[in-house]
């Protein structure tokens, strides 16, 4: 399909629709649930698996290659800053994986407005918002160093 | 107008127009505020930002990381690196001027909460490869986007921007764009000072390896649709290296990455007999492209080139050599996670064909072409390079402003700056919002103004295709055969048909020639025409017909740049039949194309490369 939601796990909340990149995941008119219309611009990206708070939503793998029997499921959890994964082969065995998402709070981000303003000179200045200090070295790489061999500079 | 009185049009006053919500947008929103503190600055994004872009689903390494704290590699190192990846031909006034200031983005995404993999030993940023160092980046986009919406006056998602909008008064000045809301249907009409460009590059010009479901599971998001390209041409901005396709060797079927395996894991390549093959063709390469074969590391194309000769000659697939490096429990992790962090499909594919690597090496693949301007490949806008020290011919005013006054780019819209990646395209768009900043300042009171005739003729243009639908439907009894209009799906089959078989697709095994080419863009015209003839059914259609006719209109650039370029400058991406060999004398140069869309001509021209750096 590649996504597809199961009919009795969706309440057709539209958090898939909210956030599928593609625009693929709708909410049907008859059932009022969500579907995926387009399966064939489905990039099997999970944002759509990992946003759905039911967990109504699978991935089967693409029908050009991928035989039947496999699943590869999701749990992203944003206050443990996790996501786990568990892997089914289609001959039964089974592989899980556990990685950090996140290192500080959600909504954490200072905008760069609540930095000091800088300067109007510094408008004019080659460095960005928070450099030098941000790049961890004393300033901000001038020009190229000059060229050795002045033959390879070439006026086409 | 009858016919469109109903539709609401919305008007969106703005100061800095950021259009396209991934990497390059986010850079250029957070920098544009930090500069632009009394300014509005407006994101428009046609899915949603939280999950938008090449990285919606996340990256397992920033492939652009200098480290200069540490003196692991120097910004004009970079810029060596990238040129010789790219034979030789790459902006290095902007590579030097992207290289030298990513380390602070990066840092300032460990800052955000982005978690960077430390070497135990030194406690440095682990590196993957020289250039690469590794994250746990499921959450990459999330956290970017969370800084991009606190800098942002508004952020609009679901709006996919159709055109760019040009001042009333002064001409070659940009002063706005216009779209569609992909939920309601409301016209918006966003009026700017400044616009920067920073949508995506193509995916599905050229036909793919797998056409049913499968299509979806392109290499490059099939939501990366040439509007990074289609929206400056469409306004004349002139394009460089839009010939400079890239073709991906990659993990069979799901496109899973590679770079981890050969740089981390120490995994290789051999063919079906189990031999090592690159140097079997050491000497056929150097035939075509002399002593570019000799540097290092070895350009990615002629490794690509390689595979190629190999499987022609009947020792194919190559396959990756994993069941050494899979046997330490550490590395096996290392290899799956990189796929659940930004390919799952790949982990779908291995799971449901029982391949685990421990037992079995995979096969590889070449994918079909895309165009893009942020991965080993340069296609893009011809773009103003740094104040202090960009030759005079790459400097018009201000830093990343295309040929049309007050247009910005970043990220896949730039051209001549291979190898930014994540980092570099958010460092890229901090350039541009900044430099964005400062036109504004010296605008004064001379603003731009938008055309009201302009953007009433354009609601009728962008529209169109939903009353072609609603006129033609009543024809047909049903299904998808009209005799009047064509389905959004038939257009896109159609121009993925003509690139593969024409400009260098897998169906050609990446060949074309000058007659070719010519017989390419005649049925490109033809597509063209029948563009306006396309139906769509509901919103959702809407914009897979304007994404169409962005790819369209991209394609037509790539064509007529190959067609340009006399010679196979990247044998690997796509061979000149009739020019087949590297020609330095006289194609070390870019190629610069500029479309009038009065005329419909497209003028062709070569740039000097200037070499800056040793």
């Amino acid at each position: 399909m590649p996504t597809f939601v199961y009919m009795t796990r969706c309440d057709g909340c539209g958090h898939c629709v909210d956030i599928c990149p593609s625009d693929i995941m709708h909410i049907d008119p008859v059932y009022r649930r969500a579907v995926n219309i387009e399966p064939n611009f489905c990039w099997e990206c999970y944002s759509c698996v990992k946003a759905c708070p039911q967990h109504a939503i699978d991935v089967r793998g693409y029908a050009d290659f991928a035989p039947l029997g496999h699943s590869v499921r999701v749990l992203r959890e944003e206050e443990k800053g996790t996501i786990s994964w568990k892997l089914k082969f289609r001959d039964g065995r089974e592989k899980e994986f556990v990685s950090p998402i996140r290192t500080t709070p959600w909504g954490s981000i200072k905008s760069p407005s609540d930095y000091e303003v800088p300067s109007i000179e510094a408008l004019n200045d080659q460095e960005l918002a928070h450099e030098p200090e941000a790049l961890n070295i004393a300033a901000l790489p001038g020009p190229p160093p000059p060229m050795k061999n002045k033959k390879r500079k070439k006026k086409s | 107008m009858g016919l469109f009185s109903s539709r609401k049009t919305i008007f969106v006053d703005s100061d800095v127009l950021v259009i396209g919500g991934g990497f390059g947008g986010c850079g250029a929103a957070y920098e544009s505020r930090y500069w632009g503190r009394d300014l509005k600055v407006v994101i428009v994004e046609k899915a949603n930002i939280e999950r938008s872009g090449a990285v919606a689903q996340g990256l397992y390494a920033i492939n652009c990381y200098m480290g200069m704290q540490w003196d692991e590699n120097q910004p004009e190192d970079h810029v060596r690196y990238a040129r010789n990846d790219l034979m030789g031909l790459v902006r290095e006034d902007l590579g030097y001027d992207i290289a030298r200031h990513v380390d602070s983005s990066v840092h300032k995404f460990e800052e955000w909460g982005l978690p960077m993999m430390k070497d135990p030993e030194t406690g440095r940023y682990q590196r993957e490869g020289k250039w690469q160092i590794m994250i746990h980046g499921e959450s990459y986009k999330p956290i970017i986007a969370e800084a991009a919406r606190k800098a942002a006056t508004e952020t609009y998602n679901r709006i996919m921007v159709t055109h760019l909008l040009m001042d009333k008064k002064k001409k070659n000045r940009v002063a706005g764009a216009v779209g569609f809301n992909v939920r309601t249907g409301d016209y918006y009409v966003f009026q700017a000072k400044a616009v920067i460009v920073a949508a995506g590059g193509a995916s599905h010009i050229f036909k793919p390896r797998a056409v049913g479901e499968g299509m979806g599971r392109t290499w490059y998001a099939p939501w990366s649709s040439a509007s990074a390209y289609a929206l400056p041409i469409q306004v004349g901005a002139k394009m460089t290296q839009m010939e400079n396709r890239i073709v991906l060797t990659r993990f069979k079927d799901g496109y899973g990455p590679v770079g981890a395996y050969f740089l981390h894991l120490k995994t290789y390549t051999e063919n079906v007999n189990g031999e090592e093959y690159e140097s079997t063709w050491y000497e056929d390469t150097k035939s075509l492209v002399g002593d570019y074969i000799d540097r290092h590391p070895v350009p990615t194309c002629l490794r690509n080139h390689a595979i190629l000769r190999e499987v022609a000659a009947g020792r194919g697939p190559i396959r990756m050599v994993t069941k050494e490096a899979f046997k330490d429990p550490h590395k096996e992790t290392v290899g799956w996670e990189n796929f659940l962090g930004m390919t799952i499909g790949q982990a779908v594919v291995w799971a449901s064909q029982n391949i685990d690597p421990k037992e079995i090496n995979p096969e590889l693949t070449t994918s079909e072409p895309y165009v893009m301007g942020s991965h080993a490949t340069c296609s893009g806008a011809w773009a103003s390079g740094p104040e202090d020290y960009a030759p005079d011919d790459y400097q018009w005013g201000y830093n990343r402003m295309m040929t049309v006054d007050g247009l910005f780019g970043a990220g896949d819209t730039i051209g001549g700056t291979a190898h930014k990646f994540s980092s570099g395209s958010f460092t890229e768009g901090r350039i541009a919002g900044k430099a964005a900043v400062k036109y504004i300042n010296d605008l004064g009171r001379d603003e731009p103004e938008v055309d009201e005739t302009e953007y009433e003729n354009l609601k009728a243009v962008v529209f169109q295709p939903m009353e072609n639908y609603k006129i033609g439907r009543n024809e047909i009894v049903g299904g998808t055969v009209s005799p009047s209009y064509l389905l959004p799906i038939h257009g896109l089959q159609r121009l993925e048909k003509i690139m593969d078989e024409y400009v260098g697709g897998i169906g050609t095994t990446y060949m074309t020639n000058e007659w070719g080419l010519n017989k390419g863009l005649e049925h490109l015209t033809m597509l063209e025409e029948d563009l306006e003839h396309i139906g769509a059914e509901d919103l959702h259609q809407l914009q897979r017909t304007w994404e169409l006719k962005h790819r369209h209109l991209a394609s037509v650039s790539v064509t007529h740049h190959t067609l340009f370029r006399k010679e196979t400058r990247w044998p690997g991406y796509y061979y000149r039949g009739d020019h087949p060999k590297l020609d330095d004398k006289d194609w070390h140069c870019f190629t610069l194309s500029r479309y009038d869309a009065q005329s419909g001509e497209w003028e062709m021209e070569k740039a000097p490369v200037h070499h800056i750096i040793d």
